[in-house]
C-alpha cells in the first residue's frame, strides 16, 4: 500500500514538474533560449488569475483569463526585450548566452514588480476542487481531485501543443524558425512574428502551470522558483526539445523524489534531483527524447 | 510582360568594406546568368543584398519594375525571388517532406502547393524515397536537390543560387545543372547563378558576369566568355 501511495504522490508532483518543463521546452523549441523568467511570468499570470478569482468568485472564469494574460505577457517580453537583444547580440560568443542571462534578469525584475504590487506575503489561492485524496473503502489515497486536475491539465497542454508543433503549418514554421532562422527567413517565413507566437505559447503554458499548481501550496513572488529548478531538470532529462520528453522527465523526477522521500529521507531529496539528472545525462547525454546530431555533409 | 531583374549602379557596403561598387547588369525573364570570379570578389554579397539579407545597398535593383532593395527576404519570396544560400539552404533538423512544405507555408493556394511538391519530386525522384528522413541524413547532392525542390514549391520567378555545386561530385553537379537548365527552359525561370565552378556554370548559362574585387569586369554571352583566353587563365583554371 505504501508503495502505491508513494507512486501516486510521485505522479502528482511529477505532473507539476512536467507542466513547468513543458513551458520551458516550448520557449526552447520556438526560440532556442532557456527562459529562466518563465517562473516569474507564470507567477505574475497566477497573481492576475488570483485577482480575478477574488473578484469573480469563480476559478473557472479566472483560469482562461490567466492563460490569456500569460500569452500576452510572453509576447510582450519578446516584443519589448528579447527581439532587440537578438538584433544587438547577433554574433560572437555573447550571442547565445546573452538572451539567457537576460531572462535571469527578467526573473528578478518581474518578481520585484510582483512584490511591489502584492507584497511578499503568502496568499491562499483557492480552487473549487478538493485537495483531499480519493477514498476507497477505509483507505484514502494521496491523490486528490486537484491532483487529477493537474495531471489532466498536463495531458491537455501536451496534446494541444504537441499537436500544433507536429501537425500544423504554424508548428512547422515554429520549428523551422527556431532551428535555422536565416534559412527559414529565406524560405519565406516571417521569423520575428513566428518567434513571438512561440513566446506567447510558452507564456500560456506557464500560466496553466501556475494556475493549477498554486492551489496545492501558496502564492508568493518566489513560489514557483523551486519548481523552475525541477522543471528545468525534467526538461533537460527529456532532451529539452521534446514535449513528451518533458512530461516523462517530470514524472521520473516526481516519482524519484517521492520514493527517496519515503525510503531514504527528506534531507537528500533536493540533492537527489541533481543526482537523477547526472545519471540520466551520463547514460543518455541527449536526454530521453533529444535528437541525435546528424551527419554534416 | 515581366521586366526581369535590373541592377543599376549598385554599391554594397559590408561593414566598413565596400564589397560591391557601381555595378549594372540585367537578368531577363527566362535567362540564366552566371556570376563568376575569385573568392572574395563579392559574389555572395551581391546575392545577399538582392535577397534582403544585407540592407546597406545603394543604387538601383528592381524586379519586374519594382525596387527590391531594403525589402525583407520573406517579402521577396512572396514576390517570386528565392535565394538559396551557400552550403546551407535546407533545415537539417526537419524531414525532407517538411523542408519541401516550408516553401508553401505562406501560399494561399494549398492545392497548387501539393502540385508543386509533386513536381519537385518528379524533378528529383531520389527525394521521393527519402520523404520521412531528416534532411541531415541526406548527402550533399541530395540536400542541394532538396533546397532547389523547396524553392520551387514557392513558385519562384527568379532563383538566386550561391555555389550549388560546392563540395559535390562531378556527376551530381551535372545532375543539378541539368535540373537548372530544365527550370530555365521549361518553367521559364530567371536564374542568377554564383559559381566558383566557372566552366560548368558557363556551359548552361546564357550570359556570364565576371566580378573582380567588387567590380564588374566582364558581361557577355556565355559562349564568348568560354572562348576568352584571358578569362580561362584567370578564372577557370584550365
Amino acid at each position: 500500500m505504501i508503495f502505491i501511495d508513494t507512486l501516486l504522490l510521485g505522479i502528482s508532483s511529477g505532473a507539476i514538474y512536467s507542466l513547468m518543463a513543458l513551458a520551458l521546452v516550448l520557449v526552447w523549441r520556438s526560440t532556442r533560449i532557456v527562459n529562466f523568467a518563465q517562473a516569474s511570468q507564470a507567477v505574475l499570470s497566477t497573481y492576475i488569475g488570483y485577482e480575478i478569482t477574488m473578484r469573480s468568485h469563480n476559478y473557472w472564469v479566472s483560469l482562461p483569463l490567466a492563460i490569456l494574460f500569460g500569452a500576452i505577457l510572453g509576447s510582450l517580453i519578446d516584443f519589448l526585450f528579447m527581439r532587440y537583444l537578438a538584433k544587438r547580440a547577433k554574433s560572437g560568443p555573447i550571442a547565445e548566452i546573452a538572451p539567457v542571462i537576460a531572462t535571469l534578469g527578467l526573473l528578478g525584475l518581474l518578481q520585484s514588480i510582483i512584490g511591489l504590487i502584492w507584497g511578499n506575503s503568502f496568499l491562499q489561492y483557492p480552487t473549487p476542487l478538493s485537495g483531499k485524496g480519493f477514498t476507497f473503502g477505509s483507505h484514502t489515497i494521496p491523490f486528490s481531485p486537484q491532483n487529477l486536475f493537474i495531471v489532466l491539465a498536463t495531458a491537455i497542454v501536451l496534446l494541444v501543443f504537441g499537436g500544433i508543433f507536429r501537425f500544423t503549418d504554424l508548428g512547422l514554421a515554429l520549428r523551422a524558425a527556431s532551428f535555422q532562422p536565416e534559412i527559414a527567413q529565406l524560405a519565406g517565413i516571417r521569423v520575428a512574428r513566428i518567434r513571438n507566437i512561440g513566446w506567447a505559447f510558452a507564456g500560456a503554458a506557464g500560466a496553466v502551470a501556475g494556475a493549477v499548481i498554486t492551489p496545492t501550496s501558496v502564492l508568493s513572488p518566489n513560489s514557483l522558483d523551486l519548481l523552475l529548478v525541477s522543471g528545468f531538470i525534467a526538461a533537460v532529462m527529456g532532451g529539452l526539445d521534446s514535449l513528451v520528453g518533458a512530461v516523462i522527465g517530470g514524472l521520473v523526477l516526481g516519482v524519484g523524489f517521492s520514493f527517496i522521500l519515503q525510503y531514504v529521507g527528506s534531507s537528500v531529496t533536493f540533492l537527489a534531483g541533481f543526482f537523477i539528472l547526472v545519471i540520466v545525462l551520463l547514460i543518455r547525454p541527449r536526454g530521453f527524447f533529444g535528437h541525435q546530431v546528424g551527419r554534416h555533409a | 510582360m515581366n521586366q526581369g531583374l535590373v541592377i543599376s549602379d549598385l554599391t554594397i557596403e559590408y561593414g566598413a568594406i565596400r564589397a560591391i561598387h557601381d555595378i549594372s547588369f540585367e537578368v531577363k525573364p527566362n535567362e540564366l546568368v552566371a556570376v563568376i570570379g575569385a573568392n572574395g570578389a563579392g559574389k555572395s554579397t551581391l546575392l545577399r543584398a538582392l535577397s534582403g539579407m544585407i540592407a546597406s545597398a545603394s543604387g538601383g535593383a528592381t524586379w519586374n519594375g519594382q525596387s527590391i532593395l531594403k525589402t525583407k527576404p520573406e517579402e521577396l519570396v512572396r514576390r517570386g525571388i528565392v535565394h538559396l544560400a551557400e552550403g546551407k539552404s535546407v533545415i537539417p533538423e526537419l524531414t525532407v517532406a517538411e523542408n519541401l512544405a516550408l516553401g508553401g507555408l505562406r501560399r494561399r493556394d494549398k492545392s497548387d502547393v501539393a502540385t508543386a511538391i509533386s513536381e519537385s519530386l518528379e524533378l528529383f525522384p531520389i527525394l521521393a524515397s527519402r520523404l520521412e528522413q531528416r534532411a541531415d541524413s541526406l548527402s550533399g547532392g541530395e540536400r542541394q536537390m532538396l533546397a532547389i525542390g523547396r524553392a520551387l514549391v514557392s513558385r519562384p520567378k527568379l532563383l538566386l543560387l550561391d555555389e550549388p555545386s560546392l563540395g559535390l561530385a562531378p556527376l551530381i553537379i551535372d545532375q543539378i545543372f541539368n535540373a537548372l537548365n530544365h527550370l530555365r527552359t521549361h518553367l521559364g525561370l530567371s536564374i542568377l547563378l554564383v559559381e566558383q565552378n566557372a566552366l560548368s556554370a558557363l556551359k548552361i548559362a546564357d550570359r556570364g558576369l565576371v566580378l573582380n574585387l567588387g567590380a564588374l569586369v566582364k558581361n557577355g554571352l556565355a559562349a564568348e566568355l568560354l572562348g576568352d583566353a584571358d578569362l580561362r587563365d584567370s578564372y577557370m583554371g584550365f
